[in-house]
């Protein structure tokens, strides 16, 4: 039986993973991947202690998770649109039309 | 029981391997493929946990919903000219390191934690009827977070078709 702290260690990794991307890619669409990517990790989490603890709240919890994801994906990918519509990039150093 | 492990080894390694390809690759087709392989390698430990309804929710939404989504959007914006251009920002080395020590962080709080968090192994409960009991929690206990989320998605529905307009 696979110990509770190996589902964290892979979450762990998953997570760290995704800030990485995050903070270091210029692609806007590989950033919202990458955001998919961490709340994904948050659901290994929770399914883990679902299961440690024997009742279904943590996947009720994932499925609010998932529910989270897609709609931050609809409306990023709407704003990538947007962007990429007026500006011709899809680079994140680019983004400054809010800056002064 | 051995099965299970070497099971949810492998899947751990196909999630953690594709999901570095997938922030490291400088195309972003190839990057949303490496991410619909770590977010199955997912369903997989899913499965491994007994969740069958996330382990399909997890294959027809993300994969077959977001996924989808995302390679559309790539097609319609996809520029060659962004192949060429250079993929890491200029704080990409802070950045970086301060990502590890955030995880190294993360590892702390679970290794001290860990002998008062988890005391005993895993108990292997089998819980019977997966879906039936997750629909008695969410149209039970959890009524009103499931309302919510429900004009969340809305909300994200009308806001992702007014961002997508050409003219408001």
């Amino acid at each position: 039986m696979v110990p509770v702290d190996h589902y964290l260690w892979l979450s762990l990794a998953l997570f760290t993973i995704g800030v990485i991307g995050v903070l270091t890619r210029r692609n806007v669409i590989i950033i919202l991947m990458s955001i998919e990517l961490i709340l994904n990790a948050v659901n290994i989490n929770l399914v883990a202690f679902s299961h440690m603890f024997g009742t279904v709240d943590g996947q009720v919890f994932a499925i609010f998770v998932i529910t989270d994801a897609a709609a931050e994906a609809a409306v990023g990918l709407g704003i990538i649109l947007a962007f990429f519509r007026n500006r011709e990039t899809l680079l994140a150093d680019e983004m400054d039309m809010l800056k002064w | 029981m051995v099965l299970n492990s070497i099971l949810f080894y492998f899947f751990a390694a196909l999630a953690v391997g594709s999901a570095i390809l997938m922030v490291t690759r400088r195309n972003v087709v190839h990057g949303a493929v490496y991410l619909i392989t770590t977010l199955l390698a997912t369903a997989g430990v899913f499965l491994l946990l007994q969740a069958e309804f996330l382990f399909i929710v997890q294959v027809i939404l993300y994969v077959g919903g977001i996924m989808v989504l995302f390679i559309f959007v790539i097609m319609l914006v996809n520029l060659d000219v962004s192949l060429l251009q250079y993929q890491f920002n200029r704080q990409r080395f802070v950045a970086g390191v301060l990502a590890l020590a955030l995880g190294a962080q993360i590892f702390l709080a679970i290794k001290m934690g860990q002998k008062s968090l988890f005391p005993q192994a895993s108990v292997p409960e089998i819980l019977p009827k997966n879906t039936e009991a997750v629909a008695d929690a969410l149209f039970g206990h959890f009524m009103l977070p499931f309302e919510i989320a429900s004009i969340l998605l809305l909300v994200a529905m009308i806001g992702a078709v007014v961002m997508a307009k050409r003219r408001v």
